[in-house]
């Protein structure tokens, strides 16, 4: 780091121990050890204690105080402001904005008056430094690549001469790869067709989940469904009536049941018995869709009853109730499954069997 | 008494001494010291980047002492009366206290959301700045690469961020992962089983995130941000072409006092912004959106700012479904997996695939501006419209709303616009930067206009021009050679006018120097006459 650069011609070497240097001097040596040239270095004010050096000073020092009275007031906002959550319009509602806005102060004031000491009071100073950025001298590279492949051939030697080592460092190695892949392998992978009836292809209304009874539908809290419970046009989203039926336990299970008005009841069933697997699975005027959008798993919540349409807010598919709730707009390209209603001896909807199509989102092998 | 007070004056060099002596540190030091940087405004934003990390570090630091990342169910009891008595997860309920119970969570809460907003928009916007310079250039493809790994590590920050509060708004998400996870092909329903450790949503999912969201993911930002700023230092700031600049050199100031004092300013400025934001302006207010269920949403629930393009694409994708045998792969696939990936990866080839079309392999330490490179700000400005159009689409539902537009139209504009907006704004952007750099010749021949008209003998009117260098000796300017920098072209800017008085009410300074642009020092400016008129 000794070299002069031609960057710098005019800057000489000099004695550091020479007592008569300056520290600016000393300062100025090791620039352009660093091969750095001071081309600019000049104070901002004319003359010392000019009166604008004065009034930036003046201004420096009010920022930082107006940043500690700030900091104060936040400190002062955090003990002794009510912030304990109350109903309605109370003080407790400004206790956030107020120490956003105190802590905001205190530090744009100390960051302004920083920036102002770097950009105000300090010199004013352009220097040049010379960059390094070729590539290393060829013979480095030779050597270091020379000596790379050096020390691959003292490696490979060994095992090229001696096969013993090659077979045993191969058996030695590669179980001890598996070993550390085991547990990633063996404890994180989830096999999604396990079991007899995979959650995949099964919802809370499978029989199987209610020791082999029809599940009954109910709302959220567990109270089961009369036809009547449902207005003409209107819709409830229902649930399996089995423990945690309405919990996330079962994500796929919501359903929407819709009580339809006559003429759109008499084509909806016109379309569903046309239809191999939603066949016989209305129950008077009602319909059941799976409320869980076979697009990306929303719940496709806006029905909207003039046109008979369900919208999925999340992407804007649109499904037909009338014709099997068949896509017509958006990016889903497979109708909501229809869950085959019944009622049960007690007057109460019930599910007389699961979806028969897959419920949720599309995936590679659904059948 | 005398002897004490020497030794304490003493004691930093023996300090300083005893650390040389130890580590050799004296040389390096000067060296760090006395590194040149050098500044434009635009070199600030990858530093807004870096603060609002290190915001996100202290502010998520005080989060995990409150948070509970447990999926189990509770009753919840806390001081938000609305939710009382309703079923949640612990997570949902922690974050509830966060928010209700502890003095000064909600602001935290609110400073980590924020604080991720802007080191997202950061990283994007320090990402064009890269981009329409050049300066990913040899010998920076490196730090190219490193920087579209960040974009993508802050993504999936942010989406398991928000996604662990587990209120409605974030399972609404976690459930689109699943379902994104679940299209593609062959391995879907593995993939998903696996990480949410069964059928969604499982127990684990929260639990798995948390550690990726504190640990993992933040481990790997922090190792690949040194790695970003280390080659920073060790391959020195590009600079703007200008005086006295060249590729072998950097102008600027030295590191020490004055670049870091500036930096530590401009940080503080910073974190009172994210501040401000945090104290002023709602964000995320769990409280709202009830505990995650299945069956419900809200309609215009719409995810963080940098997650809105690819919900705009998944919008937008048409009904697509391809049949393989008995086998299918869904449309959500090619957005939501294909497209992020290639769209977060397939740009990090771009500084070789220019380098190769251009058969440039010299290293670039000089920017270039963007006019200067007209099929550069083209592709650019195909790839900016087309995750504006993106973003746009991802919030159609409320536009349509807000307009009262069809959302079939807003779709179907979508669609149409995502295939001829870009190509469109690669056209215009090609010519709008070679009409600027044709204006910059003509003022480096001609010189600036001055807005005086003059009548010629024969009756013609002619606007006088300024020259900017030496005349011939027919009066006319000899053309000056484009320096790769701003050519100016208003009279003050090569002083002819006295610039602007700062202040608002009355001067606050003395009227400065005409601003000087680097690549064209003012015409000197202590012999400059004033213009008349004309007459005398
Ligand atoms: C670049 C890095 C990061 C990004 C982009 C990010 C983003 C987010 C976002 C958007 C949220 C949701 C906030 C909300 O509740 O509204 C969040 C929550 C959270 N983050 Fe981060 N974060 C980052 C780093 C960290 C770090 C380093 C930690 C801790 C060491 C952390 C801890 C947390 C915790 C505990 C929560 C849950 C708090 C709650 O829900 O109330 N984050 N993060
Ligand atoms: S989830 Fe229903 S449209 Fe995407």
């Amino acid at each position: 780091m000794t070299t002069t650069h031609h960057d710098a011609p005019d800057a000489k070497p000099v004695d550091v121990n020479d007592p008569k240097l300056s520290r600016f001097d000393v300062v100025k040596e090791g620039l352009r050890r660093d091969e750095i040239e001071l081309i600019t270095y000049e104070s901002q004010f004319q003359g010392t204690n000019s009166k604008a050096e004065k009034r930036v000073v003046r201004n420096i020092a009010l920022l930082f105080i107006i940043a500690g009275l700030a900091a104060f007031a936040f400190l002062g906002f955090y003990i002794f402001w009510p912030w304990q959550f109350e109903l309605g319009n109370t003080t407790s509602d400004y206790f956030t904005p107020l120490l956003g806005i105190s802590l905001a102060i205190s530090l744009f004031a100390i960051g302004f008056a920083i920036l102002a000491w770097a950009k105000k009071l300090l010199p004013h100073e352009v220097s040049i430094q010379a960059r390094h950025d070729g590539a290393s001298p060829t013979d480095e590279q030779k050597i270091t690549g020379q000596t790379m492949i050096f020390v691959g051939d003292e490696l490979n030697q060994g095992v090229q001469r001696r096969p013993l080592l090659k077979g045993a460092i191969g058996f030695g190695l590669a179980p001890i790869g598996l070993v550390a892949a085991a547990p990633l392998i063996g404890g994180l992978i989830e096999n999604p067709h396990k079991g007899e009836h995979p959650d995949l292809f099964t919802t809370g209304f499978s029989a199987a989940k209610n020791g082999g009874n029809l599940v009954r539908l109910t709302r959220d809290d567990g109270t089961p469904i009369r036809p009547e419970d449902v207005s003409t046009g209107g819709q409830m989203t229902v649930f399996p009536g089995i423990p945690h039926g309405a919990t996330n336990e079962y994500a796929d299970s919501p359903t929407l049941l819709i009580h339809l008005r006559a003429d759109d009841a008499a084509e909806t069933r016109r379309n569903a018995d046309a239809d191999r697997r939603n066949q016989g699975s209305m129950w008077g005027n009602y319909v059941a869709y799976s409320k869980i959008c076979t697009h990306a798993g929303c719940p496709a919540s806006l029905y909207e009853q003039q046109t008979n349409r369900l919208l999925c807010p999340c992407h804007q598919s649109q499904f037909l109730i009338t014709r099997n709730a068949q896509p017509i707009f958006g990016p889903a390209t497979r109708r909501l499954p229809m869950l085959p209603l019944g009622v049960d001896e007690e007057g109460y909807f019930v599910a007389t069997s699961d979806y028969k199509d897959t419920v949720g989102p599309d995936f590679w092998e659904r059948p | 008494m005398k002897r004490r007070k020497a030794d304490l004056q003493q004691a930093p060099v023996t300090f300083a001494k005893g650390v040389d002596e130890r580590f050799q540190a004296s040389t390096p030091l000067r060296a760090l010291l006395n590194k040149v940087f050098p500044d434009h405004w635009s070199f600030l934003l990858g530093e807004i980047a870096l603060f609002s990390f290190i915001i996100l570090l202290l502010t998520g630091v005080f989060l995990t002492l409150f948070f509970d990342p447990s999926m189990t169910e509770t009753a919840y009891q806390g001081a938000y009366p609305a939710l009382r008595g309703t079923e949640m997860s612990q997570a949902y309920a922690s974050s509830l206290h966060l928010s209700f119970e502890v003095r000064g969570g909600l602001f935290m809460r609110q400073m980590h959301h924020w604080a991720a907003l802007l080191f997202m928009a950061a990283i994007v916007v320090h990402m064009l700045r890269i981009f329409f310079t050049g300066a990913y250039r040899k010998p920076r493809e490196a730090n190219w690469v490193i920087g579209m790994a960040l974009f993508l590590l802050g993504f999936l920050a942010g989406f398991t961020g928000y996604s662990l509060p587990d209120d409605g708004l974030s399972g609404t998400g976690l459930r689109i992962a699943s379902a994104i996870m679940l299209s593609i092909p062959v391995v879907g329903t593995w993939v998903s089983a696996s990480i949410f450790g069964g059928e969604f949503p499982g127990h684990l999912i929260i639990g798995r995130f948390y550690i990726a969201h504190v640990l993992l993911i933040p481990g790997g930002l922090l190792a690949l941000i040194t790695v970003h700023l280390g080659l920073v230092f060790k391959q020195k700031h590009t600079q703007w072409p200008g005086p006295m600049r060249t590729n072998t050199n950097v102008v600027g100031e030295r590191m020490f006092p004055r670049y870091a004092l500036k930096q530590g300013g401009f940080f503080m400025a910073v974190f009172g912004t994210v501040a401000l934001l945090a104290g002023l302006f709602q964000i995320n207010p769990i409280w709202l959106f009830g505990p995650y269920r299945a069956s419900e949403v809200s309609s215009a629930s719409q995810p963080d700012w940098y997650v809105m393009f690819l919900d705009g694409l998944v919008r937008l994708m048409p009904n697509w479904q391809i049949y393989i045998g008995d086998y299918s792969i869904p449309p959500l696939f090619w957005p939501a997996v294909v497209g992020l990936g290639f769209f977060t990866t397939a740009p990090m080839a771009w500084p070789w695939l220019e380098a190769r079309k251009t058969g440039d392999k010299r290293v670039h330490n000089l920017l270039e501006r963007p006019r200067d490179n007209p099929e550069r700000v083209g592709i650019g400005s195909m790839a900016v419209t087309f995750f504006l159009i993106g973003t746009i689409s991802g919030g159609n539902d409320v536009i349509a709303d807000k307009f009262h537009i069809s959302l079939n139209a807003m779709t179907w504009g979508g669609r149409i616009g995502l295939i001829v907006l870009p190509a469109l704004a690669y056209f215009i952007a090609v010519r709008v930067c070679l009409g600027l750099q044709q204006h910059d010749r003509e003022v480096l021949a001609h010189g600036v206009e001055t807005g005086i008209i003059r009548r010629l003998p024969n009756g013609q009117f002619v606007e006088i021009h300024q020259p900017l260098g030496p005349v011939d000796e027919h009066g006319h300017p000899v053309p000056i050679e484009y320096g790769g920098w701003v050519v100016p072209k208003k009279m003050n800017r090569v002083g002819a006018l006295a610039p602007a008085v700062k202040g608002f009410f009355y001067p606050v300074e003395k009227p400065s120097e005409a601003p000087v642009s680097p690549g064209m020092p003012p015409v000197s400016g202590d012999t400059r006459e004033e213009i008349t008129s004309g007459r005398k």
